[in-house]
Parts: structure tokens; C-alpha cells; sequence
């Protein structure tokens, strides 16, 4: 029953943050940038702005669905960049071991005693400010336990009967990596790929937050906490709403993510056989 | 006599292992395959037989390509078959294949049957799709499946069957060495002989060497022309299966031979030849000390070698 929770409530928070984002052109009433009217400044929410209106007097509803494009793009550019840089150096260096393992495990292990967030930050300050420049800085920095979870299963796939058989048939070991061993690890890359989805929305959050990745006045759901951050007392729902957009679509792809992985568990696949 | 299709000499296979220590001091060697020289001809079943642990495998794995030897040579018709002069990977894969032990970790859960064996066949260059058709549906007729459940996956069909399929793989490229790791031990007894008999008809069918590990001597009994007792890397009995298993003559292979089960000596009608005195060793020689019952691997055992006691009955023995 857990099993289905999971999923249903992740897959539905994340469809609605892909909707909103997607949508965001045709069903937000108001333009998040230009109808700034300071005559509408901290209107509270009601009927003609359903999430209140920050200090410029733009429309909060609108701006959470513009900003949901962002943090989709964020989440998963950042998780293809992480996803595919963790998966060759760890299916190679569980393929190849020697030097090349060792280099690759030496490297993750920095990647992890350093702090992502502030390596990110440390890249960002070196790239600008800027989209691309968030979508590189997060992208290089979180391939570290995707690149563990590659390597060890691609170790204990390497002595399967299939892989040794495929080697004895006379395929090349890219062949090997790609057809037989990629497509028998891909459940928990994927888990790992949809649960650090969650991480780089907040870590974009983060950013904006800190001036560094979204700039004003386009909205991303960070720098909407940085501009509601100084009249939170006479305005709280231009910071609450983006802060509950922040937590549900973070908690969607978590769910989401636990969900695939007990749905990819083989061991909770035998109901099905 | 024509010469034999494979013949390794003098192989060795040693893996470090860390003995323990701070410091990784306690650093030795495990020598897993110590001088092992054997030979196939065409056409028979040469059967490789021994405890767990004393090598088989990794001579298996070594004749595939799959372990680097340590020393030794292998060579297939005459030519170098390991080392810096062994054959690609392609060319090899035309001249030797192997079937595994266990039906459920050889087969790739995420490809179908057609498709597992439809890409070695593209791989080495048959590209006609009616040909790369023909070949996979004869394949599959051969080893007893039908065409159309060459298009199911694996988890698909029992343990018999996926051991069909790990043959029909073997065979696809047309090898003229079958490696067979202990082929049946997986498998219900009841499909054993239905694998058994398959395989020996294959053999007829595609003029196949076998070379088959197992610990199994009720199937090695069955299937093999030429038996070799492996014993901790090294072989200490070899020739062919009659007089091996009728008049055994190292100890160790006596104990292997005497734990068969046989039929004629449970309802008393014979006496088995293990049942009498160890025989004594011919004129001159001895059994070398092979430390039967703990065998210290790091050690260097005595010098000792093959020699003849019967027409092509080979036995390990020490000079006295």
C-alpha cells in the first residue's frame, strides 16, 4: 500500500510543477515581469490575485508558475549533466579497475568531503550569475554518488555469466558497458537521478537566494524568497507561496524517487511474475 | 593420431592474497592453477574433475581468455591462444566458447533470446536479415526451443531451457571448442539427462571438442572420452574414463572415484575397486606428498610428474 502512495503523490506533485511550468504562458492571469504595478503593491491574497502581489506589485500565482520553468530546467539539466558524468567515470572504472579505478575513486571521495553547495557557489563565482552557469555549477557537482552507484554495480554485474559470455562472443568493452551492463543498472541511476532532482531545485533555491543564480527581475522561486525576505512581516504570503512551491515540488520528486526504487526492486517484483 | 585441436602446457595461474599483517606484510601467493599441462583432441569430451577450489574454473576461465595466465601456453591448432600472441577477442570468440554453470546470471534479463543471439551474429558480420533469421530459428530448433519463444525474455522459461538457450549462444558462431562450466550442477535431476543428451548430440551433430569442469562423476562418467583429475592446480590422474574410473591409482582420485554412488555395489552385486588396498606405485617412484588433507597452497609442492602406468593412464609421481 506504501508502494503506491509513494508514487501516486510524488508523480502527481511533480506533474503538477511540469504542468505549471509548461503551461505557465497560457494559464498564469498575469505577465510575471511586466505587470508590475506599484498602485498593487502587497495586495493579500484574494480573488483578483489568488497568491497576493510582492512590492512591485506583481502577481505571486504568476510568477510560481513562470518560476516552475526554472526550477525544472535546473532539476533536470542539472541531473542529465550529474547523471551521465557519474555513470561513465563509474561504469568505466568499475569496468577497467587499475589506475583508472583508483583515479575515479579518488576523485569521488574529494567530490564528497567537499560541500556541494559550496563548491557550487565556488563555480558560480568564477562562471556569473546567470541560467547556464547555475545549470553547469550544479551539474558538476553532485555526480559523486551516481558515480559510486555505477561503479559497484557495474562490479557485481561484470562476473554475471552474461557479461563474461558477452566478452567470449567477441564484443568490444564499450559494447559490453552499453548493452549489457547500462541497461541492468539503470533502476537505481534513475532513483538517484529523479531524488537529486529535489536537491538541485533547493540548491538553485539556494543560489537565487544568495544573488547568484537567477537574476531580477525574472522569477525563479529563490530570488522571490530574497525579495520577500525584507517586508515579510507586511507581506508574508509573497515568501509563504514560493517556500511551499520550494517544498512540495522538493517533496514530489523525493516521493517520486522512492517510489521508483521500490517499484524497480526486483525483490518487489515477484507479485507481478 | 592427429594432432590435438587445444593443448596448454605447463600453465599457471597464481592470484596475490593479502595475508592479513598492518601492513598488508602477510602478502603471499595463491598458486590457483600450478603447472598444468593437458590436452583436447577433436571430437571427444575431455572432462576436468576436482573439488571446489583446486583450479578448474580458472583453467576454464583461462582456455576462454576471461583470466590472464600467469606463465604457460595455451595454443588451438598449433597456434598461441594466450598471451601477447593470443587472438583478438573476435577471432577467439569464432574458435572457443563457454557454457556457464548457473542458467539464471548467464542470460541478460533485459534482451530477448533473438536478440541475444542476433547481435554476435551481426557482430561478426552477418548482416542479411533472412540469414541472420535462418541461423537463429535453426539454432533454436537444434537445442530443442521453437522459433517464435526465441522472441521471449529470460524470466520467461524454467532452468532447463535457459540452459538450452546459454547453448544455442555458445554455438551460434560455430566454435569448434565448447567449454562446459559443470553444465547440469544447476539444474533439476530430472532435466540433467535431457542436457546431458543434448549436448552429446550437438557434439555428433557439429563435430564439437568438449572440454567439461564438473565435480559431478555420474555425469563426467557419461559424457567424457578422457577424464583429468585436477587436485589442488595441478592434475594428478589423467587418461581415458575407463581406466579411470576401473583402476584409479593416486589416492586422491581413489576417494573421488569411491564417492560415486553406484548401483551394483548398494545391492551388493560387486565390490567396487576403490574398496581394497591403496596399490602400491610402480618401481622407483612414490606418491608425491600433496598434503591430502591440508593442502598448503603458497607452498611449493614436491617436484613430481606424469607418468604412464597403463596405455595413455597417466598418474603423478615423485622419483624416490
Amino acid at each position: 500500500m506504501k508502494l503506491g502512495f509513494n508514487i501516486y503523490l510524488g508523480g502527481f506533485l511533480t506533474l503538477l510543477v511540469i504542468l505549471g511550468g509548461l503551461l505557465a504562458q497560457w494559464i498564469a492571469p498575469y505577465h510575471p515581469v511586466l505587470d508590475a504595478n506599484l498602485m498593487n503593491a502587497e495586495v493579500p491574497p484574494g480573488r483578483e490575485f489568488w497568491f497576493g502581489t510582492d512590492a512591485q506589485g506583481r502577481d505571486v500565482y504568476s510568477r510560481i508558475l513562470y518560476g516552475a520553468q526554472i526550477s525544472l530546467t535546473v532539476g533536470i539539466v542539472s541531473q542529465l549533466i550529474n547523471t551521465v558524468i557519474g555513470v561513465v567515470l563509474g561504469m568505466t572504472a568499475g569496468y577497467w579497475g587499475g589506475w583508472w579505478d583508483d583515479l575515479v575513486n579518488g576523485l569521488t571521495n574529494v567530490m564528497l568531503a567537499i560541500p556541494s553547495l559550496i563548491f557550487a557557489l565556488a563555480v558560480m563565482a568564477v562562471l556569473g550569475p546567470g541560467l547556464v552557469s547555475l545549470l553547469i555549477a550544479l551539474g558538476l557537482t553532485n555526480w559523486s554518488w551516481t558515480c559510486r552507484i555505477a561503479r559497484s554495480s557495474t562490479l557485481s554485474l561484470k562476473s554475471q555469466g552474461y557479461v563474461q559470455a558477452a566478452q567470449t562472443l567477441g564484443y568490444s568493452d564499450l559494447r559490453i558497458m552499453f548493452t549489457q551492463i547500462l541497461p541492468n543498472m539503470m533502476g537505481p541511476i534513475l532513483v538517484m537521478a529523479t531524488l537529486g532532482m529535489g536537491g538541485a531545485v533547493l540548491s538553485e533555491a539556494a543560489l537565487s537566494f544568495l544573488g547568484l543564480g537567477i537574476q531580477p527581475p525574472f522569477p525563479s522561486w529563490g530570488s522571490m524568497l530574497t525579495d520577500a525576505r525584507e517586508m515579510i512581516r507586511l507581506a508574508p504570503w509573497a515568501a509563504i507561496f514560493p517556500g511551499l512551491a520550494i517544498f512540495l515540488s522538493v517533496l514530489g520528486f523525493n516521493l517520486l524517487g522512492d517510489g521508483l526504487r521500490d517499484v524497480l526492486d526486483p525483490h518487489m517484483r515477484t507479485r507481478k511474475l | 593420431m592427429t594432432a590435438p585441436i587445444l593443448e596448454i602446457d605447463d600453465l599457471h595461474v597464481h592470484f596475490p592474497v593479502t595475508g592479513g599483517g598492518l601492513l598488508g606484510t602477510g602478502r603471499k601467493t595463491l598458486h590457483a592453477v600450478n603447472g598444468l599441462s593437458l590436452h583436447l583432441n577433436k571430437g571427444e569430451c575431455l572432462s576436468l574433475v576436482g573439488e571446489s577450489g583446486c583450479g578448474k574454473s580458472t583453467t576454464a576461465l583461462a582456455v576462454m581468455g576471461l583470466q590472464e595466465p600467469t606463465s604457460g601456453s595455451i595454443r588451438f591448432r598449433g597456434q598461441p591462444f594466450s598471451g601477447p600472441e593470443a587472438p583478438g577477442r573476435m577471432d577467439r570468440a569464432r574458435a572457443a566458447q563457454i557454457v556457464f554453470q548457473d542458467p539464471y546470471a548467464s542470460l541478460n534479463p533485459r534482451q530477448t533470446v533473438w536478440a541475444s543471439l542476433a547481435a554476435p551474429l551481426r557482430l561478426h558480420g552477418v548482416t542479411a536479415k533472412s540469414e541472420v533469421e535462418d541461423r537463429i530459428a535453426t539454432m533454436l530448433k537444434s537445442v530443442g526451443l521453437s522459433a517464435e519463444q526465441g522472441r521471449r525474455f529470460p524470466h520467461e522459461f524454467s532452468g532447463g531451457q535457459r540452459q538450452r538457450i546459454g547453448i544455442a549462444r555458445a554455438l551460434i558462431l560455430g566454435p569448434e571448442i565448447v567449454v562446459l562450466d559443470e553444465p547440469v550442477s544447476a539444474l533439476d535431476v530430472s532435466i540433467r539427462a535431457q542436457i546431458i543428451n543434448l549436448l552429446l548430440d550437438l557434439q555428433d551433430q557439429f563435430g564439437l571438442s568438449y572440454l567439461m569442469i564438473s565435480h559431478d562423476l555420474s555425469v563426467v562418467e557419461h559424457m567424457s572420452d578422457r577424464v583429468a583429475v585436477m587436485f589442488f592446480g595441478e592434475i594428478v590422474e589423467t587418461g581415458p574414463w575407463q581406466s579411470i574410473f576401473t583402476n584409479p591409482i593416486h589416492p586422491y582420485c581413489r576417494r573421488l572415484i569411491a564417492t560415486i554412488p553406484d548401483p551394483d555395489v548398494i545391492l551388493g552385486r560387486s565390490r567396487k575397486p576403490t574398496d581394497g588396498e591403496q596399490p602400491d606405485p610402480p618401481a622407483g617412484w612414490r606418491f608425491a606428498d600433496t598434503g591430502l588433507e591440508s593442502p598448503d597452497l603458497t607452498k611449493k609442492p614436491d617436484p613430481s610428474e606424469l607418468v604412464e602406468v597403463e596405455p595413455d593412464h597417466f598418474v603423478r609421481l615423485a622419483r624416490i
